[in-house]
């Protein structure tokens, strides 16, 4: 079983849920964990995981051979993404543009493109508290975060509960990580701002057909719509973790909150065997 | 004109609040909300639409199951496993880069463009404003960020604006790249988290590589005065000069339900120190 937590809005505590899910999940069965937000991982922090693996995730990119190129604009011309331009007799590629998708290579007619690999990040593995876990890290400068999570969920073990820790918004990223879990736990804060940030993550994930739950986090320091809008959607609010000044400081310091709070515990295992509920 | 994009890294650190405030601080000025994905900026100012339209910023190929001869050329050449091996084409994944529609050999596929957001452009008690929203569903948020700040240089121009204030969104990758090309200075704000600290390296190596002159602010500065001092330190380290810190306070959510900024609010904290923050900005552009 997967489940994915994401969330719309930044900083809503998706790491927090994440890591004492897996944590206490992981007492009674196994899990996995995977830090899909490629960008700004955090769950390592709590974690501290030992890295075992590290691999590269590329991009191929054209590389023109003048010798053989005769200008013609072929490759421009079938570029969708506008990473190639012939100007006179001159080949530019905009690596920044560029997607790898080939097109170029396969339109040319001259057989004058080849293409070599680009770093785009790394992905690390390894295992903390007896289960494996990995994370993406994109390159600082780079643009496309899908091909890393893409390239990090092939460690998928289907023998194993997967706790997903998805990147902020609701775009290419997002849709990545949430793309082919069986529920998605949507973390929001009782703010106008998580309200609206949760009403297009909802959209999301019924684009996808993923199931979703809601967890309140900092409940207490906004109003009540968010606990309104659920209700009128039919979607289960399945912890709230109320604004807590003492939750904050663990969090700041890097401690998973039911290693400090082991009353947590009981929570976290009564929301993941709602998932599971959720998806029987 | 200056432009003035707020950024993170990590999410959820307070750079709409911030944002709100140099909105209402600020005169002479137009906003734009480059979080597409989850923009916010608008709950604050009540903004009403002037002008508004469908982006397609996107390309899908799409099959002709009569025409397909079952070859499986599309499946052999999509890097995106986008091609199902019964060769049907999963829109979430389909880059809609051709590379299926140069191969098929019955010219079976074709690439249409999809609707993938919508831009906007409004009145409101602030100022001029431009943002967007991405479909649900939908991918390119870096170009319809490109396609907001085009909206925004337009309401500049017509406005003779001294100031376009930007708010951005998190992370590092394509809507955040796309938003920080060609503005004038970055302001990074960042809260005492070991999260915080860690986002904040990474997207200051972002700002250098673009070659933006940066400040930074401390958000929530007394949560862990300890993280903080370590943001300080590292600050003073990298060059980033540190515009001062906000402490928390419930007014900002307070202010947030009600529509308006914390600096509107009287006897404030929070909404003080953002004053002092915007001031010692505008001193340094000045």
């Amino acid at each position: 079983m997967r489940i994915a937590i994401a969330s719309g809005k930044g900083g809503t505590g998706k790491t927090t849920v994440a890591v004492n899910l897996a944590v206490s999940l992981a007492e009674q069965e196994s899990v996995q964990f995977m830090d899909c937000d490629v960008e700004e991982p955090n769950a390592h922090l709590f974690l501290n995981p030992r890295f075992t693996g590290r691999r590269t995730v590329v991009k191929l990119l054209p590389k023109i051979d003048e010798a053989k190129c005769t200008h013609c604009g072929a490759c421009a011309a079938a570029c969708e993404f506008n990473a190639i331009a012939v100007l006179g007799e001159k080949v530019l590629v905009y690596p920044e543009l560029c997607h790898g998708c080939g097109r170029c290579r396969m339109v040319c007619p001259m057989d004058a493109i080849q293409e070599v690999p680009h770093e785009l990040g790394i992905i690390e593995s390894g295992s903390s508290r007896g289960f494996p876990f990995s994370h993406g890290l994109l390159n600082v400068g780079e643009a496309m975060a899908t091909p890393i999570i893409h390239a990090l969920k092939e460690d998928l073990d289907v023998g194993r509960t997967a706790i997903l820790d998805a990147p902020p918004g609701t775009g290419c990223p997002t849709i990545a990580a949430l793309a082919g879990a069986d529920v998605a736990l949507l973390v929001t804060e009782p703010t106008p701002f998580g309200l609206h940030d949760l009403r297009a993550a909802v959209g999301v994930a019924r684009v996808l057909n993923v199931p979703v739950a809601v967890v309140i986090n900092r409940d207490g320091i906004g109003d009540d719509q968010v606990a309104y809008y659920c209700r009128e959607e039919g979607i289960p609010i399945a912890l709230s973790i109320p604004f807590d000044r003492q939750i904050a400081f663990l969090y700041s310091e890097g401690t998973v909150l039911v290693d400090a709070q082991p009353e947590w515990k009981g929570k976290f295992l009564a929301l993941a065997a709602q998932m599971k509920g959720m998806v029987a | 004109m200056k432009s003035i994009l707020f950024l993170s890294g990590k999410g959820g650190t307070g750079k709409t609040s911030l944002a709100g405030a140099f909105a209402v601080l600020a005169d002479d000025k137009v906003l734009a909300d480059c979080d597409v994905d989850a923009a916010n900026l608008h709950l604050l100012l009540a903004p009403r639409v002037v002008d508004e339209g469908v982006y397609q910023g996107a390309n899908l190929a799409v099959k002709d199951d009569e025409a397909c001869t079952g070859c499986g050329r599309c499946y052999e050449v999509c890097r995106f496993h986008a091609v199902s091996s019964s060769y049907e084409i999963d829109s979430y994944l389909c880059e809609g880069c051709g590379a299926c529609v140069t191969a098929c050999p019955v010219g079976a596929i074709e690439l249409v463009i999809q609707d993938t957001g919508r831009w906007f452009t409004a009145e409101s008690r602030l100022g001029p404003l431009a943002s967007a929203e991405l479909l649900p569903g939908e991918e390119t948020s870096g170009k319809l960020v490109a396609q907001v700040k085009q909206k925004a240089a337009e309401l500049s121009e017509v406005a003779n604006a001294e100031r376009l204030l930007i708010d951005g969104a998190p992370g590092i990758g394509c809507p955040v790249i796309a938003s920080a090309s060609g503005v004038d200075i970055v302001v990074l704000v960042t809260e005492p988290t070991l999260s915080g600290l860690h986002d904040l390296r990474r997207i200051v190596g972002v700002v250098r590589h673009f070659q933006i002159p940066a400040y930074l602010v401390i958000n929530k500065e007394d949560l862990n005065p300890s993280v903080a001092k370590e943001i300080g330190a590292y600050a003073k380290e990298e060059d980033l000069p540190l515009l001062g810190g906000v402490p928390y306070d419930p007014k900002v959510t307070e202010a947030m339900v009600a529509g308006r900024s914390v600096v509107e609010e009287d006897g404030s904290p929070a909404g003080a120190a953002m004053r002092s923050i915007f001031a010692r900005l505008m001193e340094r552009i000045a």
